[in-house]
């Protein structure tokens, strides 16, 4: 069986070697890379432009993007019919491809990321070594940990308020520069759609721009819907300390707690808003745009996004995903429980935007008089659809969770500020 | 160190280390050299010859050894049906690989359409193979440099390079490549390119009994492809994608996509 | 060290040598810019080799006179004389070693691909004397009553 037989089915008239070949790896791919982007544009609000009421959100999502960084080439190594041969993009790139591009872009993006992180915990790492070298005996868990740090720091142990000072500045240096190359790195991703002529559905120039808002909505969302998770597992925590007599564990108290999830997730959700507005009104600009123009491919087009997609784009997307949260989070009285739902319900319908991007932008023929019909392999029986069906999937959602664990261990996101 | 040099400096050390040596090859004075002056394949195909008996495109699958069973093909022949009422309808089922045996016209998942005779005012076959553009867009967008235009003109993928990631085959407009089903990288008709510059024809060329396929070399003023190509009005297919494609085509219809 | 400030560049450019060395060992040498220039024409070079390498199948029916005469003078006086032999018998790459290996399909549907009517005023198609395959003589293979080398219906 070739590539894509497996989920295709075609309609009409076809060409022979049509196929659905970009699948469900590639609706993740753009997905995952924009919830990279989003939320280091969230973090870098509070770096750059000081906006003091997103302090503590923006570490969260400074990490949480770094978790995520590797997760957005997960897809694209997933999709590969060669994946060992993946690197060649570094060896030997054309960059007249947006694809080898996004490899340049996408590494640099890293380096920013890794080293504003860094920049960000050089303290928290300097510190913990010299507690942990303090210590008369170590767990061999602690001395792990302090030789990870002592590597960490790459040699630069200064604590003093100059240096400290200085890795500030470097911070919102850093960050600066990351929010043009974040947008990049999206619009990247939607360059990569937008230029392809041969696809009717995919060519415009508002693609990358469509992208880089749906990327910041959905990091945006993202980092909420985590953030609150977090929130409430550590006001768990603190319940239960209390309640096993060791108040002492903690500094802040569920109070005091609940009290800043509120603001944090209401100041936020106001962002979202923003973006999630802009976002939308592109869309729909795209649409009507190519309505009335209408040349030659509307007539497929329109039967795509008015006929076999309407549900698609229509309810799950635009009414499910961007109308309903719009209205919970306009209705007055915000809570952090709505929001929540809200922006799960936009993680949603950006999800399903990237899908009808993709998949839709595959859902007819280049006859322009034949459709494809995609249905996603949910029961594995070979490498292919293990790899590009429901279990790559959710493997490639499943893992930024993981990876923040872990990555929770070297950079706790929450250093108590009054521990200090 | 001020802290703007430092900003200056990083932003250059950046921009430096994103870009690789190869980049610095772009400026590169071969690229002003025109490529061979002598030689640059096209290709020739009648409508009006083509009975869609599919020996193309069985030729082309056994020499180019891509399995028979396999539902992708590098080259495929179209039937175009068009009715008194001005409908078109079209087909190619498994590309032609065992020819048009029957009127009905192949509907795929929706079954067959039965077409009344006394209806038809058109009815031809289009055979269809890599256009060999002069601006393929699917070279422009291999993030690798593994396809790529020959000085001759063919585009190649170079099997050992391909790392699969699909962007040619979304970039080509006439849907000519797909993954080859056993080596797993883009595949694309190459005008039998092992044949060509040993003289012979492509296979589809040679299997043709009716002469509706050949190939031929723009550069010989006295070659009798390029002659037709030059003194007949001929089409290319979907030239408004600037893509300059190098097969041309006798009878071309508007209906042809 | 002065200013820690740069720790993270020197990670980054070790980083890039270490790609760029990589680069050195694995690319081979003849990958670069060709004729076509950088947007068309970055290739590895020997590929073009390994294409015209590649093995030709089938040979033409020239090839074929050198031993099946009868055949091929036959076919060559015949209504068939335009088709290629390996058309209906498959490539003749290693042909005579394995004389088995090469096809006799005596089935319909290798006569039906061009001698199925149809109705189509534009095409050549409907110039070839076309019978019905459902209506002409079915359940028999055509051979059994036509030669396929020389079908001329008045030497039938
Ligand atoms: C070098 C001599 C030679 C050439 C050239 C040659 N053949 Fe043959 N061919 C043979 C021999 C010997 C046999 C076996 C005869 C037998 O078994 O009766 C044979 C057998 C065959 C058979 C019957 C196979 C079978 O299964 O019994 C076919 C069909 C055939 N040849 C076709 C061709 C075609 C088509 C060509 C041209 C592409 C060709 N041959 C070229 C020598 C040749
Ligand atoms: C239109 C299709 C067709 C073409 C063209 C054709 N053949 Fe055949 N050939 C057949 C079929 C069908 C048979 C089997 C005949 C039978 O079983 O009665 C056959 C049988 C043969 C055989 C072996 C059986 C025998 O009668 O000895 C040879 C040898 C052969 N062909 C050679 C050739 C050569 C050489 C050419 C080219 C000059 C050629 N054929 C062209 C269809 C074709
Ligand atoms: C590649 C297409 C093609 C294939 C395959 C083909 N034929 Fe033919 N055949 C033709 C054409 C074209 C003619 C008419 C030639 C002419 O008019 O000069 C013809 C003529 C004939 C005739 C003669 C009709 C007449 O009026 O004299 C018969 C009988 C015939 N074919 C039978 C067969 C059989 C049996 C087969 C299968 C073994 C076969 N053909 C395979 C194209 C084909
Ligand atoms: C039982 C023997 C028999 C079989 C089997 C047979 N035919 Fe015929 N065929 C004939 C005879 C007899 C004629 C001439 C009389 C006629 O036109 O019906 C003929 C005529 C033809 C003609 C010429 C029609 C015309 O109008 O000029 C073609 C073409 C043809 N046959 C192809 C085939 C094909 C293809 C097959 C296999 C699918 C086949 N035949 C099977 C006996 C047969």
């Amino acid at each position: 069986m070739v590539h894509g037989e497996a989920w295709t089915v075609k309609e009409f008239f076809v060409l022979p070697n049509e196929y659905i070949y970009w699948s469900i790896q590639i609706v993740l791919y753009p997905f995952m890379t924009g919830l990279v982007a989003g939320a280091f544009v969230l973090s870098s609000l509070y770096h750059v432009f000081g906006v003091e009421k997103l302090k503590d959100i923006a570490r969260f999502s400074l990490v949480f993007s770094f978790a995520l960084l590797p997760v957005a080439m997960m897809p694209l190594m997933l999709h590969l019919q060669q994946p060992l041969r993946g690197t060649y993009v570094m060896l030997t790139p054309h960059f007249t491809s947006a694809i080898s591009a996004f490899g340049i872009v996408f590494m640099t993006y890293a380096c920013i990321v890794a080293s504003e992180l860094w920049f960000v915990y050089r303290q928290h790492f300097v510190e913990t070594v010299h507690v942990l070298r303090d210590k008369p005996q170590r767990s061999s868990g602690e001395t792990l940990r302090m030789n990870l740090y002592s590597a960490l720091t790459l040699g630069a142990w200064d604590l003093s308020d100059k240096a400290l000072h200085r890795d500030h500045k470097a911070v919102t240096w850093l960050a600066g520069l990351g929010i043009p190359i974040a947008c990049f790195l999206h619009g990247y991703a939607g360059f990569i759609f937008g230029s392809v002529k041969a696809n009717a559905l995919w060519m415009t120039p508002l693609m990358p721009v469509i992208f880089i808002m749906s990327a910041v909505v959905s990091g945006i969302a993202l980092c909420i819907v985590c953030y609150i998770v977090t929130m409430e597992i550590r006001k768990w925590r603190i319940k239960r300390a209390w309640r096993k007599k060791h108040p002492g564990a903690c500094s802040l108290t569920a109070e005091e707690l609940r009290g800043v999830q509120a603001f944090e997730v209401k100041m936020t959700s106001r962002y979202l808003l923003i973006f999630m507005v802009l976002a939308v009104v592109l869309e729909l600009l795209d649409i009507i745009f190519r309505g009335y123009t209408a040349v030659k491919s509307w007539d497929i087009l329109r039967e795509v996004i008015y006929g076999i997609d309407f549900t698609k784009i229509f309810v799950l997307q635009y009414g499910i995903g961007n109308l309903l949260p719009l209205v919970l989070l306009l209705l007055p009285g915000l809570t952090v429980r709505r929001a929540a739902i809200a922006s799960m319900l936009v993680l949603f319908g950006v999800f399903m935007m990237r899908w009808n991007v993709v998949i839709g932008g595959q859902a007819f023929s280049l006859t322009f008089s034949g459709f494809m019909h995609y249905h996603l392999p949910i029961i594995p029986h070979n490498m292919e659809t293990f790899k590009e069906g429901l279990t790559g999937a959710l493997l490639v959602m499943g893992t930024p969770f993981a990876l923040f664990y872990f990555l929770n261990k070297i950079f706790p996101v929450f250093i108590d500020e009054k521990a200090r | 160190m001020k802290r703007r040099d430092f900003l200056r400096q990083t932003a250059i050390a950046v921009a430096g280390a994103a870009i690789p040596l190869s980049a610095l090859e772009i400026i590169d004075p071969r690229e002003l050299l025109a490529a061979r002056p002598d030689l640059r394949w096209i290709f020739l195909v009648d409508t009006y010859k083509c009975v869609g008996c599919g020996m193309c495109v069985q030729a082309c699958k056994k020499e180019n050894e891509i399995p028979l069973e396999a539902n992708v093909t590098r080259t495929w022949v179209e039937r175009y049906v068009i009715t008194s009422d001005g409908q078109v309808h079209a087909d190619s089922p498994k590309g032609a690989l065992n020819g048009f045996t029957t009127q009905k016209i192949d509907l795929n998942a929706a079954g067959e359409r039965k077409i009344d005779e006394g209806q038809i005012e058109q009815g031809f076959f289009v055979p269809k193979l890599c256009n060999q553009c002069e601006n393929p867009p699917c070279v422009q967008v291999c993030p690798v440099g593994a396809t790529y235009k020959t000085p001759d003109g063919i585009v190649l993928v170079d099997r050992k390079w391909c790392i699969g990631c699909g962007y040619c085959i979304m970039g080509c407009p006439y849907g000519v490549r797909f993954f080859h089903p056993e080596y797993h990288v883009a595949e694309k008709c190459n005008f039998c390119y092992h044949r060509i510059h040993k003289g012979m024809q492509t296979a589809c060329a040679f299997a043709c009994p009716f002469g509706a396929r050949e190939i031929g070399n723009l550069k010989d003023p006295n070659d009798p492809v390029t002659h037709t190509v030059m003194t007949q009005r001929v089409g290319v297919l979907k030239d408004e994608f600037g893509t300059k494609p190098q097969v041309f085509y006798i009878g071309l219809n508007k209906e042809v996509r | 060290m002065k200013n820690h400030i740069w720790r993270p560049l020197l990670v980054v450019i070790a980083l890039v040598l270490a790609i760029l060395i990589v680069r050195a060992i694995v690319v081979p040498d003849d990958f670069g810019v060709h004729e076509a220039g950088y947007m068309y024409g970055w290739y590895r070079e020997g590929n073009i080799e390994e294409w015209k390498d590649f093995k030709v199948k089938y040979q033409g029916s020239a090839y074929c006179a050198g031993c099946h005469v009868d055949k091929v003078e036959d076919r060559e006086r015949s209504r068939h004389g335009f088709i290629e032999c390996e058309n209906c018998h498959g490539p003749a790459i290693d042909h005579p070693e394995d004389p088995p290996a090469l096809n006799i399909d005596t089935s319909r549907e290798l006569c039906i691909r061009c001698h199925s009517w149809l109705p189509y005023p534009t095409s050549d198609r409907s110039s070839i004397p076309g019978i019905d395959p459902a209506t002409h003589n079915p359940d028999m293979e055509c051979v059994m009553c036509h030669d396929p080398h020389h079908p001329n219906l008045e030497d039938m």
